[in-house]
């Protein structure tokens, strides 16, 4: 390791580092604006002017961005020497020329990193006299605010958006001190990662739109680590709370799952926890509302769960805890995935096989390492949007260390790269339905069909490993694309091959399977990645239950049943007339769920249940990544509890007693790991929750957190007690320990001065890398040798079927998924649905464009707009799925269309 | 002896309160108002910096905003039974909204009487600094004035030029 001096005193240094980075690493405070530790440096600003040495004997030094200076063994640099000190905030008066004075109003204020900036550099007065430049805004859509007067030209944004993030609809335009950062004319911005923008953006010209509408600063936020719940990945957030409604979500580092980076879905899904739609009240349907309280309730349900039958529906986007608690409550014979059972087997597959241990489930930040990537049928860029921006950085980084090979210059050297790498792309190869965003940066692009797509998979596979059937009559562009294919991952590394069960298609799970398990050998880490359709499905499958199918037969050779419906809306994950009946034939039913909805509707009893926001639990990811989620308030109306918290409460009256029952989450887990082996080592996600730091625990609050003694005052002027957390190390107050807390708890980044989400440096043990001791959850599969088996049952090719269609889920980012819609913004984005067939099979059936087209299985009908795509293969119809209050499809069946 | 003899022929200090009252400074800190700017729109903008300075966290607000994007308190409350009167929130306060009084005559019986609500605080005057209108200065469009209309701005930007 090289060894830097600063000021006088020796450093050692990881090389390839910068000298900014290496400062900030160091801990020093080094003021920078352009430089983004995900996006490396261009030296834009000037902001990070030092001064460096020639020897020990040189006196005079020179300045230099610390930013474009590579770390050297000998270095001799200064931060605190006055010219350079002077440097800085001269730099900062210029800039501060034409920032507006209205931080008051803008919703940066108070997590500003210009104005941390420009107190650290110390320029505290105006000296310019002159004019201010002014810009005229732009509406940038529903999620972002636009307020170009306070633009610092670091162009940040523009490199995010368009560099990082590839979208195209961002720009800069104009020329000198008026360079303007926005859209050719106003619109929505494109992108489903333009939120980023928000904490991107040094100053205040791009904020948070939603925000805006219940504004409320940093410092006054009730905040806690959370993980995202709109996706199987698994991002974690940080929630922030005021006077009882979630008010913002921001990003929170993890360097193996989502670095610094959210999609919009994640960052503005939050505003169901505020919906009106909440259920607010338990329920039960033969007393009136108000004659219902928790007494009540609790001896209405002490019978139903001792003198009937119980039976358990569980959840995949209910927490592992919830879903335990409800299998210990109905014993595990009697607890059911609540998918159906196509879903369930495909999922329990997927599991299978990461379980067997031979394959490497690829964490996100692995697929942005990865040197070649193959996709195999999975709309990612829809379903698991931060995989693909995941996807996108590994296609650049490939193409920068293949430019860089021959020269010395270092990662971080961004616009030179950009200059050297040109078009050149690492590869990616996007095999989909349909075509994506991510075909710009691909290889190979390529459309098919599932079962087609799988079969390419196949003959990839054939030629990686003999050992494979070869796959017979493919095409001959099929052919060049498999040989082509098989030779780049091949030479690869790191080659990572993702698919997902969004295409209904087990063969696709198998070739990918194939592929990797031939690709793995010791010099080369292939890894796979399945992307699942929610946040909690991957723990959902590892319970191992039977699916919805086997509680509906259930119920229906024993009418005397209490079903227990977990966070369920059953009508989405089975078709209607099955969810009717199932429901009907239940003696009793309780259904415990956060929002109203169709399966809520059939309750006899209903149970609010807690959303991610009011509830701590643990929730694994498409990868098998156990990680915890923490309470971010406790709600008002103590109505609303966890659902492990309701379920635990039965236990007790089903067992007479509390003794040894569990009623926190860290003692869920406990048992969960004795009783289901396959979540061996899952309580290690969670400190205990009397885990304390020289015995004080965690505060939600900053501790300029104000109002404490005004805030419900309204309400009775003598203060209440702070409210009690007994299930988590966190307190809601502002008083515990200032220090760093363990990486899965921290609850806001700050820092001194640092009030900005860039204080995430001072976390990191070194810029980039790993917080310190990070704990970035709990991977519950485990590589293990063994014989390897491979798939031989290649599928046929397809071959559409006369008067039918094969029906596949369309997904989208906006629109898909069951809660994100009750945020007023997205919902404002979301596409009508739609129906999506090729041009031949919509001239045969003699529609057009925006034709009504009946969808029919039996005596299921389902109407949809037309659009038709060319790119798609015949036989095949995509349906818009997931959409609110859309039933479920029979996926993955032939089903015939009528105009 | 002589002493208190000579006092007692001095003038009074004492004041025969309340039938008499006092006369207090014009920057006296007392009752803590919200005021108004010269056109008559509420001055604050629910900054939060008050609440954020108050020793005590006896300033609770919720921010807002009007079809223009001009900021507002939703609500503004101070808990005057925990106000120790410092005026921190006055000096941090960027737009003379708040200001403290020469008034200390809020004796109540019942203390929930001392919570005050914004329709409390709110006067309709400008207080100590007269002139001031925030938005006139901040830069941004509130339907006060328009982009580079206000004091020391340069018109907009016409992003289509090149000339220098």
């Amino acid at each position: 390791m090289p060894t830097i001096y600063i000021d006088n005193k020796p450093y050692e240094v990881k090389a390839g580092k910068n000298l900014l980075e290496a400062s900030l690493s160091l801990g020093f405070d080094l003021p920078y604006f352009c430089w983004h530790p995900a996006m490396g440096s261009v030296g834009a600003c000037r902001q990070c002017a030092i001064k460096i040495f020639k020897d020990e004997k040189d006196t005079n030094g020179k300045i230099v961005m610390s930013c474009m200076e590579s770390v050297k063994d000998g270095l001799r640099m200064s931060i605190t020497d006055s010219t350079a000190q002077a440097f800085r905030a001269q730099i900062i008066e210029w800039l501060m020329t034409n920032h507006p004075h209205d931080c008051p109003v803008c919703d940066e204020g108070g997590s500003c990193h210009l104005q941390d900036m420009t107190v650290m550099t110390g320029h505290d007065y105006r000296r310019f006299q002159f004019k201010k430049r002014t810009h005229i805004n732009q509406y940038l859509g529903p999620l972002i605010h636009h307020e170009m007067n306070r633009c610092i030209q670091c162009y940040r944004c523009v490199r995010f958006y368009r560099d990082y993030a590839g979208g195209d609809d961002l720009n800069v335009f104009g020329a000198h001190h008026h360079v303007y950062f926005g859209r050719e004319k106003d619109g929505v911005l494109q992108s489903p990662f333009s939120g980023n923008l928000a904490e991107v953006c040094p100053t205040g010209v791009f904020t948070d739109k939603t925000l805006k509408k219940h504004y409320t600063r940093k410092w006054d936020l009730t905040a806690a680590p959370s993980v995202c719940h709109h996706c199987s990945l698994g991002c974690n957030i940080i929630a922030g709370e005021r006077y009882g409604k979630v008010r913002c979500v921001v990003n929170r580092y993890n360097s193996s799952v989502n670095g610094y980076f959210l999609c919009d879905k994640g960052r503005y899904g939050y505003e169901f926890v505020n919906s009106v739609n909440r259920i607010t009240e338990p329920l039960i349907r033969t007393l009136p509302v108000e004659a219902v309280d928790e007494a009540t309730l609790m001896n209405h349900l002490k019978d139903l769960v001792t003198l009937y039958p119980l039976i358990g529906i569980g959840s995949p986007r209910a927490s592992v805890e919830s879903n335990f608690a409800l299998m210990q409550l109905v014993g595990k014979e009697n607890f059911y995935q609540g998918v159906s059972g196509d879903t369930a087997y495909l999922e329990g597959r997927m599991t299978d096989l990461l379980q067997q241990g031979t394959v490497h489930s690829v964490s996100l930040k692995e697929i942005e390492s990865a040197d070649a990537v193959l996709v195999l049928g999975e709309d990612i860029w829809h379903t698991a949007p931060v995989m693909a921006l995941a996807v996108r950085q590994s296609v650049m980084k490939t193409a920068a260390a293949q430019a860089t090979q021959q020269n010395s210059l270092a990662a971080w050297h961004d616009a030179a790269i950009k200059e050297l790498v040109q078009e050149q792309k690492g590869f990616l190869a996007n095999i989909t339905i349909l075509s994506s965003p991510l075909d710009s940066i691909s290889t190979i692009a390529m459309r098919n069909n599932p079962d087609n797509i799988a079969r390419l998979g196949f003959a990839i596979a054939h030629l990686l490993n003999a050992g494979i059937p070869a796959v017979t009559s493919l095409t001959e562009k099929e052919m060049h694309a498999a040989k082509h294919i098989a030779d780049a991952l091949l030479h690869a590394q790191r080659p990572v091959v993702i698919t997902g069960n969004s295409c209904c298609n087990e063969a696709l799970v198998k070739a990918a399977f194939n592929i990797v398990q031939s690709l793995s050998t010791p010099q080369r880490k292939a890894g796979i990645s399945f992307v699942f359709p929610e946040c909690n499905s991957m723990g959902a499958a590892l319970m191992r239950a039977s699916s919805f199918e086997a509680a509906a037969e259930r119920v229906r050779t024993d009418n005397n049943c209490t079903a227990i419906v977990l966070e369920n809306d059953l009508y989405r994950h089975v078709p209607a007339a099955k969810a009717d009946a199932f429901l009907s034939q239940c003696k009793n039913l309780v259904v415990m769920d956060g929002l109203h909805n169709r399966t809520t509707e059939k309750a006899h009893v209903l149970i609010p249940a807690a959303t991610f926001a009011e509830a701590d639990g643990t929730l694994v990811n498409n990868e098998g990544r156990a990680q915890h989620f923490y309470q971010v308030f406790m709600p008002v109306n103590t109505h609303i509890k966890e659902s492990w918290r309701w379920l635990g409460e039965m236990k007790t009256m089903q067992a007479k007693a509390s003794n040894g029952l569990q009623q926190h989450p860290d003692e869920w887990l406990a048992k969960l790991e004795i009783t289901l082996p396959q979540f061996a080592s899952i309580a290690k996600v969670m400190p205990p929750r009397h885990f304390r730091i020289n015995g004080q625990a965690i505060p939600r609050e900053p501790h300029r957190y104000s109002g404490r003694t005004a805030m419900y005052a309204n309400l009775g002027v003598s203060e209440p007690k702070p409210l009690q957390d007994d299930d988590s190390p966190l307190t809601y107050t502002m008083e515990g320990y200032a220090g760093i807390p363990p990486s899965s708890m921290i609850p806001y980044f700050w820092a001194p001065g640092w009030n900005s989400g860039q204080a995430v440096n001072k976390y990191q043990h070194e810029i980039g890398a790993a917080l310190r001791e990070e704990n970035s959850g709990i991977c519950l599969f485990a590589s293990k040798t063994g014989a390897l088996q491979f798939f031989k049952d290649s599928p046929e090719a397809f071959v559409p079927r006369p008067g039918k269609h094969l029906l596949l889920p369309q997904y989208q980012l906006f629109g898909s998924g069951e809660w994100s819609m009750y945020s007023e913004a997205i919902s404002e984005l979301v596409p009508e649905a739609a129906i999506i067939l090729s041009k031949k099979d919509a001239a045969d059936l003699g529609a057009v464009n925006g034709t009504l087209i009946i969808i029919e299985k039996n005596d299921f009908q389902y109407r949809l707009p037309l659009v038709i795509h060319d790119e798609l293969c015949s036989g095949i119809v995509l349906a818009s799925a997931g959409f609110h209050g859309m039933p479920a499809l029979p996926w993955g069946s032939w089903v015939k269309l009528n105009v | 002896m002589g002493l208190v003899f000579l006092h007692l022929f001095r003038k009074k200090e004492t004041i025969q309160y309340p039938e008499e009252k006092i006369k207090l400074h014009p920057r006296w800190r007392g009752r803590i108002v919200l005021t108004k700017d010269p056109d008559g729109g509420e001055r604050c903008v629910a900054c939060y910096l008050c609440a954020a300075a108050c020793p005590v966290d006896c300033i609770a607000l919720q921010a807002t905003e009007d079809e223009n994007g001009r900021r507002y308190p939703e609500f503004f409350r101070i808990n005057f039974s925990r106000c120790i009167f410092c005026g921190y929130c006055e000096e941090a306060c960027p737009t003379y909204a708040i200001q403290l009084t020469p008034d200390f005559e809020m004796g109540e019986y019942n203390r929930q009487n001392l919570v005050f609500e914004k329709e409390d605080l709110l006067i309709n005057s400008q207080g100590k600094y007269p002139g001031y209108n925030f938005y006139k200065v901040a830069g941004m469009d509130a339907g006060v004035k328009e982009k580079g209309k206000g004091i020391n701005e340069e018109p907009a930007v016409d992003i289509k030029s090149l000339l220098p």
